[in-house]
């Protein structure tokens, strides 16, 4: 069996700022290219790579999906696959009929009807205006805009909009399909719908790339998981196992921030000066009273906590509080 | 090229809606709606016949009925080649949001911009042909000539716009020189007035491809004569090749387009 979707060393290079050829420089390069096709991939100053050296394969019927903090190459990866760029360097294989959700609306005019929208959109994603027809009233009953759908798009509210996109997106049968965080449209009830017609897909045995931010939906849906990082595939494994790796590097950029705003603002803040005590400094320990600050699950720590008393006191009672990085109150000692 | 034509077939479809759009969009929320692709062309018309008018006030000649109609013969081609070039050179760049997120072959977006124009030839073309049943012109036989230069106008046109398009979306400058150019055409094309008037400025205005094919227009339907075929062959020969550079240098630059646009 031939594998739906190969990646081998696939290189991809972006231009940075808004600096763009002159003519000066164009013209020459384009007869040279003409002359002969240089495979001149050096990087200038002005270029950076968004994705790097990428190799994996994907089998028919395999769901995949591909996670990695924002800028780590994700949408570009989609874009080529979809063919809508082609890479620097390296090698793609697709065997199959691919559709992308890259953007449902896109195809949108707002000047057209609904019902216009619908066949436009439609065949820019890439169906026949006969399948169209045949499915045109499953389209409109799944996007609930029934009521609306001769009336021009420019008058829909958002919300009608992206379902209706969605809906003509979702009516397409793939081999295979490429996803792109469109599938947050529309209320809870669409989006469970929108869910549902992924498993759909899913049992009819299409092979499916699903971009998402959403770690629950990656759960529910996908078996394997790439992750991308700075442009690059920095792990490539059964969901669960994965996920972690993920977590940590986004909270790792949130760490990161953190310590830079606590140094930035040490010797600064005065938390309050009237009280009789002044915090100078927080040190974690590990079990060999080395400081540290990763630590493992189950591990132990210590906390040692220096302050200034302005004067005695007898019995100081110390509480302390972990929160996590977005609020969470993890634990409350005493 | 050969793929890239087979391509654009499988796309025929969406090349159909893109063309249908286009012509929609033209006259969504115009109380006069499609009307207005009759009365564009009629108001073209009538600004040649008053220059007619006037250059022969000044000459003393008197306005025969022939040079009114070989003037709405030729007017109504060039208002399509014209608005062709506008709209396609505009094509991929005012549909940057299709072009930098879904696939599909680029090339359909500058040809249905091109063949809503061809929409809106056609229906000036059905009110020409209307008006000139009342006018009692009358045919030859070498009007069968006509969808062989229509042909090439719409070779050339669909050529050229390619390769504007295409331009125009690394260098924006293209359009405004595109601009400049369509302003001055119509006083280097003879579409006001006959190429044979300009003497020894003939061949310059022939060897303006588009001067060669409304001459041949010209010549075909309102002269009744047999097209030059000199000059016949040398515009299909452009049209061809214009066509082709078109297409080729389209399809080699289409997979730039998405992260230049």
């Amino acid at each position: 069996m031939k594998n739906a979707v190969e990646f081998n060393g696939v290189w991809k290079k972006f231009k940075k700022g808004e600096k763009f050829d002159s003519l000066r420089d164009f013209i020459p390069n384009f007869f040279k290219n003409l002359i002969h096709k240089n495979e001149n991939i050096a990087l200038n100053e002005s270029e950076f790579w968004a994705v790097k050296d990428v190799n994996f394969t994907i089998p028919k019927g395999g769901v995949v999906g591909v996670m990695g903090p924002n800028g780590a190459g994700k949408s570009t990866i989609l874009k080529l696959l979809s063919g809508i760029m082609s890479p620097t360097k390296g090698k793609m294989t697709i065997n199959g009929r691919l559709s992308a959700l890259i953007e449902v609306t896109a195809g949108f005019h707002p000047e057209l009807t609904g019902r216009e929208n619908v066949y436009l959109n439609g065949t820019i994603l890439g169906m026949k205006s006969r399948e169209i027809d045949r499915k045109f009233d499953e389209i409109v009953a799944f996007s609930e805009v029934e009521d609306f759908i001769d009336t021009p798009v420019k008058r829909y509210s958002s919300g009608m909009y992206s379902r209706l996109g969605f809906s003509v997106a979702a009516h397409m049968d793939p081999e295979i399909l490429v996803v792109d965080e469109v599938l947050s449209v529309g209320d809870i009830a669409f989006q469970s719908k929108c869910a549902q017609k992924m498993r759909e897909l899913l049992g009819s045995g299409a092979t499916i790339l699903l971009v998402s931010h959403q770690i629950s939906l990656i759960q529910s849906l996908c078996k394997r998981v790439l992750l991308l990082h700075h442009g690059e595939l920095i792990k490539d494994g059964p969901t669960e196992e994965v996920i972690p790796y993920y977590q940590n590097i986004t909270f790792k950029k949130n760490e990161e921030d953190f310590k830079h705003k606590v140094k930035s603002e040490q010797g600064k803040v005065k938390i309050n000066q009237d009280l009789l005590i002044e915090i100078s400094n927080v040190v974690l320990y590990g079990k060999d009273l080395k400081p540290k600050e990763e630590f493992a699950v189950g591990e132990d720590f210590e906390i040692k906590v220096d302050y200034n008393a302005k004067q005695e006191i007898p019995d100081p009672i110390v509480i302390i509080d972990i929160i996590r990085s977005d609020g969470v109150l993890c634990c409350s000692l005493n | 090229m050969i793929q890239a034509l087979k391509e654009l077939i499988k796309y025929r479809d969406l090349f159909y809606m893109l063309t249908l759009r286009d012509i929609r969009i033209r006259y969504k929320q115009a109380a006069m709606g499609f009307l207005w692709a009759i009365f564009m062309p009629i108001v073209a018309v009538a600004a040649g016949i008053l220059i007619k008018q006037a250059m022969a006030a000044v000459s003393g000649h008197a306005v025969d009925l022939l040079s009114v109609v070989s003037i709405s013969v030729k007017v109504l081609p060039w208002t399509f080649f014209i608005s062709s070039i506008r709209f396609a050179v505009q094509s991929l760049v005012g549909n940057s949001n299709l072009v930098t997120k879904i696939y599909f072959p680029r090339a359909v977006l500058p040809l249905a911009s091109v063949a809503a124009c061809l929409f809106d030839l056609a229906i000036s073309v059905l009110v020409l042909l209307v008006i000139l049943c009342f006018v009692h012109l009358g045919v030859s036989i070498y009007i069968l000539w006509t969808p062989l230069i229509l042909l090439f106008l719409i070779l050339f046109t669909t050529g050229l716009g390619l390769l504007l398009a295409a331009a125009n979306l690394f260098f924006r400058d293209v359009k405004y020189i595109v601009e400049i150019i369509l302003m001055f055409g119509i006083f280097f094309t003879p579409v006001f007035y006959d190429a044979n008037t300009m003497g020894r400025l003939r061949i310059f205005m022939l060897l303006n491809p588009m001067g060669s094919i409304l001459e041949a227009l010209n010549q075909s339907i309102v002269l009744k004569q047999m097209p030059d075929l000199h000059w016949l062959t040398y515009a299909g020969v452009v049209s061809v090749g214009m066509f082709c550079v078109g297409m080729l240098v389209f399809h080699s630059k289409e997979q730039l387009f998405a992260e230049n646009i």
